[in-house]
């Protein structure tokens, strides 16, 4: 009893996205508009929200330093999305050489905002904020206005298009299926043996029922993602690049020695200065790492809209930010998961998917996406509140 | 025979784990200056806080009667009410406020929606004449110098219709002839009725201003000297501060004294705020292995930012001197070269610069040498567990385990976890500043026998303590600092309280002496 109570007290946001899952689904299978687990749909949910997913990775670790957060994002995958319509669209360069380009652009972008903040010590808001106007301004410049498109299918196959493309549905779903189910083996085979190995040097592990109980729940909800995914058009390559990244970070957050800084530092930054860790070095990757993902989500971005256009990315920051906080980062710094920010971002997503098919009016739609952010946080503050007490 | 104004009676204050206040018992008469005197930590700002409300009824025990009523403050506005204003050490003005409108804050002159300015600008100046002080009200307190804004402060007092003024060392931060002002301001507002109680450690000050001296130490009222019945020359009022005996308070320990491990050689450090301003001045000290050294000197001395500055230069502008480890003559440019060089230091602030509070234990232990639990930059975590809990037995925490996050320890644990922190970063020579500050006797006594270990393994250990028995029951050898300045040094065996403490009262005369002839 009271290991499932620590469970929900450490998962609530986790619990509150199945929550809101189930009840979209109950509402509009009511209102006769079809299924929010539709595969298609699913399918939608994962190409509308990939770049937050990607973006609010790298946002989290901005927030780790002190809840500092970057408000450029939006610009600076505006100005990306511009150069890599300039490339491929108008100069029609090779596909590779511009994905490295626009890599390079914007961790270039990322690293002149975060030399700023980091060795200048302009704060962080301020910082951003002018990249924000500036980036917004320079995207507009390099497309004058105008939007490029479309995109060569050579370079949309790489963000649009599904694996295992084919048509027979029936091999399809069994491929899909076969390849879940082999992450499923390797996931399992890889818990054991770490469990296998632990237990050889003398390190206390978990129980072996509450093991059993993890992997299974993980392999079920994989395995029927899969099925979902299976019965459209299969795995969408999109996903693939989103998890790679959700997987490096969670794991460069979890158990690397630079990742341990980036806590120490939003917990108590002269404590961590006093440890011998370059503080100022710390801030500067955190930001240049936020360019980065920038150029990575704009990518993902120009290929979703096939064009560049000068508003492409508005309002993205707000969406990266509040993923982040819905996923229980703390806006003083130090605490936050990269796992609680994709949480955090598909819950946004679920939220404005299942209000769109509902056919909830855009402009309630903003209302209520606030009322939620502000929601979730007041909830997550009071529920630490009350375990401290 | 005056009446009595304020009486505070068997007061007793608790903080987690430590008792600051025990059974204290005060009496001021209308019309005194009454001085509190007391050694750091004896208890004298606790008490004035108790007093003001700072710390509300209900949070002691015992019972404050001001002007023969009981009195029971629920904050600083319910004491004000009455009379009684508190000036802290640290000035609580706003510095880009002028004058007028920081001695009416909380107090503003008009109705609440409607200040009225020209009424709290013709009220300031006249009380701005009252002190003294030459300054437009208009003038923002940015521009005016330290002991000028002591003077705003008395004079925001003034405005609140002050009867009993407590001053925490208002004269710390002054010069010599600032300070001479002031006190002749207490003394002609003496004349107008006004009651004061001071704290302060200039006991020339003291025997030259105050009509009673009550003694604190330990949290306990030693005595009150009264002027014109007691003898209340210096040296009666320092062995009142530190008249105890050092009883087995300190684990003994067998010194194995070797080389000299560390050296620093005219080491000078500059303010990093105030370029002009030397916090240590041309400092020479060393450590040998297997030895403890204890730096005494009152707060503001220069210890903490001699400590910090040696180490990796944290601390201070333009850095001066030379520093020998072994021997080699080394510069430590950052903590991390400090800390490969074998250098810890223990912050005496363990909670702002020490630890993370909302980070568990076994992550601060790490923190300072992530090498040893990582391959890589790839963290080892079950081995970091491992090491954690190990450190934890050796040094005794107590804590349901290595998961529990710092900010749920009491102070004594804390200061544990600080420690494991750098006996984990394998250091050779450690400064621990103020290692015991705010934790109770037992964990005291369990963090000498630490320091004890640590030089049986043949470490050196610098200790700097505002505590005096501590010093001399912990120390081989014993500097004293005063002013940025090292001014004597001592065998550990052969120095007292009372010698250290007037050492550092003739140098204070020594340096006012010379102020005065400037």
């Amino acid at each position: 009893m009271q290991r499932i109570k620590s469970f929900l007290k450490g998962n609530t946001m986790l619990i509150a996205l199945i929550v809101v899952i189930i009840l979209f689904q109950a509402l509009i299978i009511a209102a006769g508009k079809g299924s929010l687990l539709k595969p298609q749909n699913v399918s939608n949910i994962i190409a509308q929200n990939s770049y937050v997913v990607i973006l609010a990775t790298g946002m989290l670790l901005c927030i780790l330093t002190g809840g500092n957060i970057d408000l450029s994002i939006g610009s600076v995958i505006a100005t990306v999305g511009a150069v890599a319509g300039m490339l491929i669209v108008e100069m029609h360069m090779n596909v590779y050489l511009t994905i490295i380009i626009c890599l390079l652009v914007g961790t270039f972008i990322g690293a002149i905002q975060a030399y700023c903040i980091a060795y200048i010590g302009i704060p962080p808001f301020i910082a951003t904020l002018g990249g924000m106007l500036l980036w917004r301004g320079v995207a507009q410049v390099i497309l004058n206005g105008m939007t490029l498109a479309p995109y060569p299918d050579n370079y949309l196959k790489y963000f649009t298009s599904f694996l295992p493309g084919t048509d027979d549905p029936a091999f399809l779903l069994t491929t899909t299926l076969i390849i879940a189910a082999v992450i499923c083996a390797v996931y399992v085979a890889f818990e054991l043996q770490g469990r296998a190995k632990k237990i050889k040097k003398g390190y206390s592990v978990e129980s072996m029922p509450m093991l059993i109980t993890r992997l299974i729940t993980i392999c079920a909800v994989i395995m029927v993602f899969a099925y979902l995914l299976g019965n459209y058009k299969g795995y969408p390559v999109v996903l693939i690049l989103v998890s790679l990244v959700v997987l490096a970070y969670a794991y460069f957050t979890r158990n690397t020695v630079p990742g341990r800084y980036l806590y120490a530092l939003g917990g108590n930054a002269k404590a961590t200065r006093l440890s011998g860790v370059d503080t100022k070095k710390m801030m500067f990757f955190a930001y240049t790492n936020m360019g980065f993902l920038c150029a990575v989500a704009a990518l993902v971005c120009v290929a979703r809209f096939n064009s560049s256009a000068p508003s492409l990315g508005d309002g993205y920051e707000l969406d990266a930010i509040g993923a982040c906080f819905i996923g229980g980062a703390s806006a003083y710094g130090g605490t936050g998961t990269v796992g609680g920010s994709v949480i955090g971002a598909i819950f946004m997503g679920v939220l404005n998917n299942g209000m769109s098919i509902l056919g909830i009016d855009a402009n309630w739609q903003k209302a209520v996406k606030g009322f939620v952010l502000v929601a979730a946080v007041a909830f997550d503050v009071i529920s630490k509140k009350k375990v401290k007490a | 025979m005056a009446k009595t104004m304020l009486e505070m009676m068997n007061i007793t204050k608790t903080f987690p784990g430590v008792k600051a206040l025990d059974n204290v018992n005060l009496v001021v008469k209308e019309g005194e200056i009454h001085a509190l005197v007391g050694e750091n930590g004896a208890g004298k700002s606790t008490l004035m806080n108790v007093l003001s409300g700072i710390y509300p009824y209900g949070s002691y025990d015992g019972d404050i009667i001001y002007n023969g009523e009981v009195c029971r403050f629920k904050n600083i506005k319910d004491s004000e009410l009455l009379g009684i204003v508190i000036i802290h050490q640290e000035l609580a003005l706003v510095p880009y406020l002028t004058i007028a409108e920081n001695m009416f804050l909380g107090n503003e002159r008009g109705k609440k929606y409607a200040i009225d300015w020209d009424e709290t600008y013709k009220k300031a100046d006249e009380l701005l004449h009252t002190v003294g002080l030459q300054e437009s009200s208009h003038t923002q307190i940015k521009d005016i110098a330290v002991g000028k804004q002591q003077l705003v402060e008395i004079a925001k007092a003034l405005g609140k219709n002050v009867k009993l003024l407590i001053l925490d060392e208002p004269t710390a931060s002054l010069n010599e002839k600032d300070s001479r002002n002031l006190l002749e301001l207490l003394l002609e507002l003496k004349k107008n009725g006004l009651t004061s109680i001071m704290i302060s450690h200039k006991l020339n000050e003291i025997s030259y201003i105050a009509d009673k001296i009550t003694i604190l130490r330990d949290g306990c009222t030693i005595e009150t000297l009264v002027k014109g019945e007691d003898n209340i020359n210096e040296d009666r009022i320092v062995k009142g501060m530190v008249g105890r005996e050092i009883s087995d308070r300190y684990p003994k320990r067998e010194s194995k004294i070797g080389e000299v491990t560390m050296e620093a050689c005219n080491w000078t450090v500059y303010h990093p705020l105030y370029s002009e301003r030397k916090v240590c001045d041309n400092v020479n000290f060393n450590v040998r292995k297997g030895e403890v050294v204890g730096i005494s000197g009152l707060m503001g001395s220069g210890r903490t930012e001699l400590a910090m500055s040696i180490f990796g230069k944290s601390y201070g502008a333009k850095i001066s001197g030379e520093l020998f480890i072994n021997g080699q003559k080394v510069s430590l440019n950052s903590v991390k070269q400090a800390i490969n060089a074998k250098l810890a230091y223990v912050t005496e602030d363990r909670k702002g610069d020490g630890l993370i509070l909302s980070s568990p234990i076994y992550k601060n232990n790490s923190l300072a040498r992530m090498e040893k639990i990582s391959n890589h930059s790839i963290i080892d975590k079950d081995k970091e567990l491992l090491v954690a809990k190990e450190y934890k037995e050796k040094l005794n925490t107590k804590c349901p385990s290595v998961l529990q996050n710092v900010e749920n320890l009491s102070g004594g644990n804390q200061q544990k976890v600080l420690l494991s922190k750098w006996m984990f970063a394998d250091p050779d020579i450690m400064i621990l500043d103020e290692p015991t500050r705010g934790i109770d006797v037992g964990a005291k006594y369990e963090i000498y026998c630490i320091i004890n270990r640590l030089v049986a393994e043949g470490k050196s250990v610098v200790i700097i303590s505002s505590e005096l028995t501590e010093i001399l029951g912990m120390s081989d050898r014993i500097f004293v600092m005063h002013e940025g300045r090292m001014i004597a040094e001592f065998d550990g065996h052969e120095a007292s309280q009372e010698v250290i403490m007037s050492c550092i009262m003739r140098e204070n005369n020594k340096m006012e002496n010379e102020n005065a002839k400037n």
